[in-house]
């Protein structure tokens, strides 16, 4: 089921995943090689498993008490479920932007400052902040009020605040679960916008529920859906063109045609 | 009642029920309201009364009256004279007395007027009518106690005033002051904050965060305080006096540490015991504030690379700090009005000298209240009503600081 394009630029690999919430299998047997510096897509109905496969890139699922994997995530060679591996590193080297703004309740300075502080950062902090607001075409609109409180921001600014903040540990992938979704048209566009050019520097990966949206700003396109059993699958991974418009699966053709999901 | 524009139609107010639906609503808003309306007119009549016995008209008789002492008013006498007037009026022994024990010349001011108040002037209370008594009845008073007591004067006096506040406890009514057992009650609530507060968010803090709460332990764990905040405050009286008072005795009465009075019944026992009683209360709502902390802030801390301590100490605890010091203001609030454990672990009823550490005999405020309305004499109600009143308030600007610092969190945090 795998589409491996080139097999020495994929930066994240994801082999027979299956991932178990107690007893319920939630996704199964998923093998999902990310490729560097391009923006993949997972796209598919709701409850099939899209953001638990976004999730357990990062280890953000060891906070769900219940859930459990079988297979592996290999990250440079290195399964990232071994026990040898910190997760917290992990989560460092793969940032992660959530479904709803969540800046912390501090200024704007010290949302993006925070993170890279605590990382070791030894660098000089006013210039990491104004270059990663920069990187997140924010900073024109901030600089003069770095001190303000996040929470005062709008919506989009909000999303591109936490898109900063990621940068500023210096990740290699960036997850993307549902950026989008509670944003208006326009500060969608300027999401989509900047992760074109984060991709020349980052890895990204995106869930979404917008199929436009898949179409329009990935390079690659996932498609997921749920078994008889409610497990959630891979059917299809390629080119997202291709995906679109010609598409191998008939249930990825239903879907994307509207006819499902 | 409104006219119906669509009473034509099917949808008209009287088919749809709409009337009556509006009643139902009306009704249950008179009663909430009423329920409103007694809570307040409870509370104005528990203030009003206090208040009313704060301020009294008393019957007080004078072995000596203080204006045939001298010609001008006590108080506007020099030192030197106040001096003489002792001696005028006292045997030579206790004059000597009262000048062997501090040499009266050297005194103060109000101390050589006390002198003479206890020792010359000598006031009585005889009766005590309140303020609307005397509104209602003020004729009928002066008659009454121109009869039932010749040779006392009927004397305005507000009760709570500030000699009451700086004043050491007396056994005469007139002089009695609440200054011990103030001082008794914030150095107790001192020390229950300092056990409590990071006992009682620690705990907390790993139950909310920490715990796995699919294991047994956990449950019972949290079953127990759940239960344990309803326990009756007499009950940890008992525990606090067989744990701190019996058992730690050593280490509560200061034994350890060279102090020669080997008596556990100390402040510093009452208040490891009160920190006990309010920490099943201050630990529910602690984790209540800590639960409110929305999870995608900790997500989001974790998803930059903390670790669970960063994400606590940086995010959680800031967020939940103006919810922790709200449910630590009333756990406080309740502490500083127990009465029943301090009985039992041993508050004296009676002492004059002002808590000095830890380890010192104490007394509180609502022991001394408790004990006021227990004497017969009427005057010990105006006392009592003005010990309230010095409760209420220390009660309401400890509570006021608290705020002040919960919202100056809150800000930061904004």
């Amino acid at each position: 089921m795998t589409t491996q394009t080139n097999e020495n630029n994929i930066i994240i690999q994801a082999n027979d995943l299956s991932i178990y919430y107690g007893s319920f299998r939630a996704v199964k047997n998923v093998n999902l090689g990310i490729q560097r510096n391009k923006i993949t897509a997972i796209i598919g109905p709701s409850g099939c498993g899209k953001s638990t496969v976004l999730r357990a890139f990062n280890r953000m699922n060891d906070f769900v008490q219940s859930a459990h994997n079988d297979g592996k995530i290999l990250f440079h060679g290195q399964d990232i479920y071994a026990p040898e591996v910190d997760p917290v590193q992990v989560r460092q080297m793969i940032g992660m932007v959530f479904q709803k703004p969540n800046p912390f309740p501090k200024s704007i300075y010290e949302n993006i400052a925070w993170g890279a502080r605590i990382n070791g950062y030894k660098g000089n902090m006013d210039e990491l902040v104004e270059n990663t607001l920069q990187a997140a075409a924010l900073w024109d609109e901030v600089k003069d009020n770095l001190k303000k409180s996040a929470l005062a921001l709008s919506g989009g600014q909000q999303q591109r605040l936490c898109i900063a903040r990621a940068l500023a540990v210096k990740p290699e992938i960036i997850l993307m679960d549902e950026p989008c979704s509670a944003l208006d048209p326009i500060a969608t566009l300027k999401i989509e916008d900047l992760m074109r050019e984060l991709s020349v520097k980052y890895s990204i990966i995106i869930v979404t529920h917008n199929m436009q949206q898949a179409a329009r700003a990935s390079d690659l396109t996932a498609f997921f859906t749920m078994d008889e059993d409610r497990a959630g699958l891979m059917v299809e991974y390629g080119e997202t063109s291709q995906i679109f418009t010609r598409p191998k699966d008939k249930r990825t053709e239903d879907y994307i045609t509207g006819r499902f999901g | 009642m409104i006219s119906d524009p669509f009473a034509a139609t099917e949808h008209n107010r009287v088919a749809s029920g709409l009337s009556r639906r509006h009643r139902t609503g009306k009704i249950w808003q008179a009663i909430f309201f009423s329920a409103t309306v007694i809570g307040l007119v409870a509370l104005v009549a528990l203030l009003w009364t206090v208040l009313d016995k704060s301020f009294s008209y008393v019957a007080i008789e004078y072995k000596v009256d203080p204006a045939t002492l001298s010609s001008k008013p006590l108080q506007e006498l020099t030192n030197a004279e106040l001096v003489n007037l002792l001696e005028a009026n006292l045997s030579k022994n206790r004059f000597r007395t009262l000048d062997r024990k501090q040499t009266l010349t050297e005194r103060t001011h109000a101390d050589l007027l006390t002198l003479i108040y206890d020792n010359i002037v000598e006031p009585r209370a005889l009766a005590s009518y309140s303020m609307s008594q005397w509104i209602a009845s003020s004729q009928e008073i002066r008659a009454e106690v121109a009869e039932k007591y010749p040779d006392a004067k009927l004397e305005f006096r507000a009760w709570i005033n500030g000699d009451f506040l700086i004043d050491p406890l007396s056994g005469d009514p007139l002089l009695v002051g609440v200054r011990t057992a103030l001082m008794g009650s914030l150095f107790l609530i001192l020390i229950t904050i300092a056990v409590a507060f990071p006992v009682g968010v620690g705990s907390a803090i790993y139950l909310e965060e920490y715990a796995d709460k699919n294991k047994w332990y956990n449950r019972i764990i949290q079953t127990n305080i759940d239960n344990l905040a309803g326990v009756p405050s007499i009950v940890y009286g008992i525990l606090g006096l067989a744990i701190f008072v019996r058992t730690l005795a050593p280490l509560t009465s200061g034994a350890l540490f060279g102090n020669a009075d080997a008596n556990g019944r100390t402040i510093l026992s009452a208040g490891l015991t009160m920190a006990l009683l309010i920490l099943p209360v201050l630990i529910i709502n602690s984790q209540e504030a800590i639960r409110a902390v929305p999870n995608s802030l900790r997500q989001a801390s974790y998803g930059l690379g903390a670790t669970k301590w960063q994400t606590i100490w940086n995010h959680v605890l800031p967020q939940a700090l103006p919810g922790i010091l709200t449910g630590t203001i009333l756990a406080v609030s309740r502490a500083i009005g127990e009465t029943a454990p301090l009985i039992i672990v041993g508050a004296a009823t009676f002492i004059t000298s002002d808590p000095t550490g830890p380890f010192s005999k104490f007394t509180a405020l609502p022991i001394q209240i408790y004990n006021w309305t227990t004497r017969p004499q009427e005057v010990y109600r105006n006392i009592a009503a003005a010990g309230i009143l010095v409760l209420l308030i220390s009660l309401l600007t400890l509570n006021a600081a608290a705020i002040l610092l919960r919202n100056r969190f809150s800000r930061q945090h904004a």
